[in-house]
């Protein structure tokens, strides 16, 4: 097979998995630390990626709007926390997911009547629209590689925060111990709504950044947060490690799944029989891979916590 | 001399740097009472969820009625004859009192995969459960749900779901917990009355309970059973004294 | 017998409300009615089972609608390929359905919680994509039941014998689920939900009571699939998109979990509801969202708590 052409595939897949570990990183730290099912996670992502379409078009700069559109998720985030999640921590699971959803519900219709239904695209600029030369004789969009150097940054920044910093001490006993973070006089509603507008922030960085790869439109953020929940169980719930390797391993099966099976089927079975087979197999991959962790390790690949 | 009916062998059970239970080793004879006391963090509870299957040990052994149960699950140890209370109340809190009762029967007559007939009424789980309530004197509260129960008369079902397993060994855990000085007192008098019918391994802090029930003491500190033997033995051990006992012996 | 209490009075006046559309709609020529109802009683029965599960056996299952879509594909592939038999479409979907749930219960059984919902919903999505890609049989787009199920004795042509038939399963399933909460096997899944840690240690082993309990569930829904698929004369993968999976959950929640009604009560408010208020805005989702929200915050019990608290009030 064409060696630049898995070369590429392999770099879209990484691609795709640092989108994914975007979202995920998000979600599964406010369960990890809150213990909060968000399944409006996704909605987040999507109002981001509106808000940077809005805000491009009014500023014409697409740097300036994504800055924009950052800074608004983060508040939006802040803002659903303070009115609504806020009062579903101490409920169950079933809770959250109700409520999260009826969130789903809102911000659709809501993005529906603002942007109306049809899509929205977002143009790159020329600087990004170009291919750029990663390794001698190897072209590969420079956008796509900007989205992968974003991720790691996030990825090492993520690290340093909860790893080494005050704060992530403290996310990290807040995690453990409610009581005890309360009793060393820190705020633990401050600090959750902070964490929680961190993961907004995320989700929104990824809406931003896959916005222009894909259309803008209504439901974009569900089919998304369903991988980003396969990427929770591969890695463990509230593991920031774990979702980045499994939002790695995700996005490669996916896309090279899809890139190579039909080729692949085709030396078994006839070329319309793999032809047809081929995108319904390829789209069950992710699952599949899923379905052999959760045999294998029912607690993800990097437990966050025994018991 | 009889075959012990429990024999725990040099049980291991380590949580990160703390050893829970160290090197323990304790047999059970049929029909006593045996007590094991210690102080706080002594890994009572700890020992009571292993013997009970619900803590895997980390090394040694456990035998019941001669056999290896160190590997069995907790479903798998009750239906060989051992059943045990919580410390903390742990019941079937919206549903009634009966058939709280009866499901602990229930788990014990045959296979559950009946679909249709009407489990509340089927004397083969509402007799037995009936009789029990009985034994425990919660025979007038039966159509009262769990939930509504005083504390004292919880803890009384809480025994009343072990009994029901028809067990032949009771792991009680801390059955007097939380109880006034009249409602222990009233506790005691139905534990004497079941320590006829079936061998009891007791973890309480009552002290006054203890005494009164037990046959044989072990005296567990950090995880290790300092010392074993009849109540008057163990009143009069000078290591018991000075590590444990000593303190209450000097208020009371 | 015991006299009937509020939900009890309630409950049987809108079955007996159901039993009495057809003429109704036909004496006030309102056909939208019969048509409406019949959406109603096709969901209650796989409301109903999800209650099963959901409700008395704790089991947050994301993924239920699936089951829907399972049956429904067995009736418009079957008749794809030339056989309308409806005895052996049921068979089929119940078959498939079945197998689904057996292999997928078996795996997210293992797990708790969180991992429980998000497993379910990640199956139920890879069945979507699945059908997705089946492009034979439509796709995206979905395919035509060109010719309904034929159960020998009758057809489902007529509307008000497809409302009857539908009818009639649900109440079969109102009964069948009445028996099983009673029944042993459903006093462990009750217990399951409600200590498992105590159901263990006084001798159960719950994990293949959950399972069947999760297998019974998925094969009862997938019988309103067979259903629903001849009501709309078309399937598609929409039908088990994983927000059908979330109104199915919010109709068990909304009706009241754990009680025999509740998905009766709950369907009907459901799509009561969908109705009235997609008359308003076309935007309706807009109000649902956040109504959906104050249920959770305010009203835990759903309608049948609601009633019941009425009785109880009455009775003191």
């Amino acid at each position: 097979m064409d060696l630049i052409l898995i070369l590429e595939q392999t770099l879209n897949g990484v691609q795709l998995g640092m989108l994914l570990f975007l979202l995920t990183a998000g979600l599964t730290l406010v369960f990890g630390i809150m213990d909060l099912v968000n399944l409006a996670h996704g909605s987040l992502y999507m109002m981001g990626a509106y808000f940077f379409a809005t805000f491009t078009r009014l500023t014409g700069s697409f740097l300036l709007g994504a800055v924009l559109a950052l800074v608004a998720t983060l508040i939006l985030g802040i803002v659903v926390e303070i009115v609504a999640l806020r009062r579903l921590y101490a409920r169950d699971h079933l809770d959250h997911v109700l409520g999260t959803f009826g969130l789903i519900l809102f911000f659709n219709e809501a993005a529906r009547l603002v942007w109306g239904p049809a899509g929205m695209s977002i143009p790159l600029p020329p600087y990004l629209a170009r291919a750029i030369e990663i390794l001698p004789g190897v072209p590969y969009s420079a956008y796509k590689a900007s989205i992968i150097v974003v991720g790691l940054a996030v990825a090492g920044f993520l690290y340093w925060l909860v790893g080494r910093t005050r704060i992530g001490m403290l996310i990290r006993a807040g995690a453990s111990n409610r009581e005890m973070v309360g009793a060393l006089g820190v705020n633990i509603r401050l600090l959750f709504t902070l964490v929680f507008g961190l993961g907004a922030a995320l989700a929104g960085l990824a809406g931003v950044m896959d916005a222009p790869i894909r259309t803008v439109q209504i439901g974009m953020g569900e089919n998304i947060l369903i991988l980003a929940f396969v990427v929770v169980v591969i890695g463990g719930i509230g593991s920031i490690r774990g979702a980045f390797v499994a939002s790695i391993l995700v996005g490669l099966i996916d896309v090279m799944g899809r890139a190579f099976l039909p080729e692949l089927l085709k030396l078994f079975m006839t070329p319309i029989a793999a032809s047809t087979a081929a995108p319904a197999i390829s789209s069950m991959l992710i699952y599949v891979a899923m379905a052999g962790v959760l045999v294998f390790r029912p607690e993800g690949l990097f437990p966050a916590r025994g018991g | 001399m009889a075959e012990p009916l429990l024999t725990i062998d040099r049980l291991v059970k380590r949580f990160g740097g703390l050893t829970a239970t160290d090197h323990l080793s304790l047999e059970v004879m049929p029909g006593e009472v045996h007590a094991v006391i210690g102080p706080n963090g002594a890994g009572k509870t700890t020992l009571i969820a292993q013997i009970a299957g619900e803590l895997r040990a980390d090394a040694g052994e456990i035998r019941f009625a001669g056999e290896d149960i160190t590997r069995l699950p907790a479903p798998a140890r009750s239906h060989r004859g051992l059943a045990r209370s919580f410390q903390v109340t742990s019941l079937f809190a919206d549903m009634t009192v009966e058939d709280n009762v009866a499901l602990a029967v229930q788990a014990h007559d045959g296979h559950s995969f009946r679909f249709l007939a009407d489990a509340r009424r089927d004397a083969r789980l509402r007799d037995p459960a009936r009789a029990v309530l009985a034994r425990v004197g919660l025979a007038e509260r039966g159509q009262v749900r769990a939930a509504a129960l005083s504390h004292g008369e919880q803890r009384q079902l809480e025994i009343a779901l072990a009994l029901a397993t028809r067990p032949r060994l009771l792991l009680l855990d801390e059955p007097m917990a939380g109880m006034g000085a009249e409602e222990s007192a009233r506790m005691i008098e139905r534990l004497r009355g079941i320590k006829s019918q079936v061998t009891i391994v007791l973890v309480e802090h009552d002290m006054d309970a203890v005494f009164a029930l037990a046959d044989r003491i072990t005296v567990l500190v950090y995880g290790r059973a300092i010392a074993t033997g009849r109540p008057d033995e163990i009143r009069r051990n000078a290591q018991v004294r000075e590590a444990y006992l000593g303190d209450e012996q000097a208020a009371s | 017998m015991k006299s009937l209490d509020a939900r009890g009075w309630t409950a049987l006046a809108l079955i007996l409300l159901l039993v009495a559309v057809p003429p109704l709609a036909r004496t006030f020529d309102q056909n939208f009615y019969l048509l409406l109802f019949t959406r109603v009683v096709i969901m209650t029965t796989a409301a109903i089972s999800l209650n099963l599960i959901l409700g008395y056996g704790g089991m947050v299952s994301f993924g239920h609608a699936m089951y829907v879509g399972i049956g429904a594909y067995a009736v418009g592939i079957s008749s794809f390929h030339g056989l309308n038999d409806g005895w052996a479409q049921m068979a089929l979907a119940m078959a498939v359905a079945a197998v689904a749930a057996l292999a997928i219960g078996a795996m997210s059984l293992r797990t708790k919680g969180v991992y429980f919902i998000m497993i379910t919903l990640a199956f139920a999505q890879m069945i979507y994509f699945v059908a997705v890609g089946l492009s034979r049989y439509g796709g995206d787009d979905g395919l035509t039941v060109k010719r309904r199920s034929d159960f020998g004795l009758f057809g489902l042509k007529d509307p008000a014998v497809l409302y009857y038939v539908a009818l009639a399963v649900m109440l079969a399933a109102l009964w069948l689920s009445w028996r099983m909460v009673n029944s042993r096997f459903g006093l462990v899944l009750r217990g399951a939900k409600s200590n498992d840690r105590r159901m263990a240690a006084i001798g159960f082993a719950t994990y293949r009571y959950r399972l069947a309990g999760f297998v019974v569930a998925g094969t009862m829904c997938a019988v309103a699939g067979v259903l629903l698929a001849n009501f709309s004369d078309f399937v598609s993968p929409a039908t088990m998109h994983w927000t059908r999976s979330g109104d199915l959950i919010v109709m068990v929640v909304l009706g009241g979990m754990g009680s025999l009604f509740g998905p009766l009560f709950g369907t009907v408010a459901f799509l009561l509801l969908e109705e009235v208020l997609s008359g308003i805005t076309e935007a309706w989702q807009i109000i649902f969202g956040p109504l959906l929200l104050a249920l959770v915050l305010y009203a835990r019990g759903g309608i049948d708590g609601l009633l019941a608290k009425r009785t109880e009030r009455g009775d003191g």
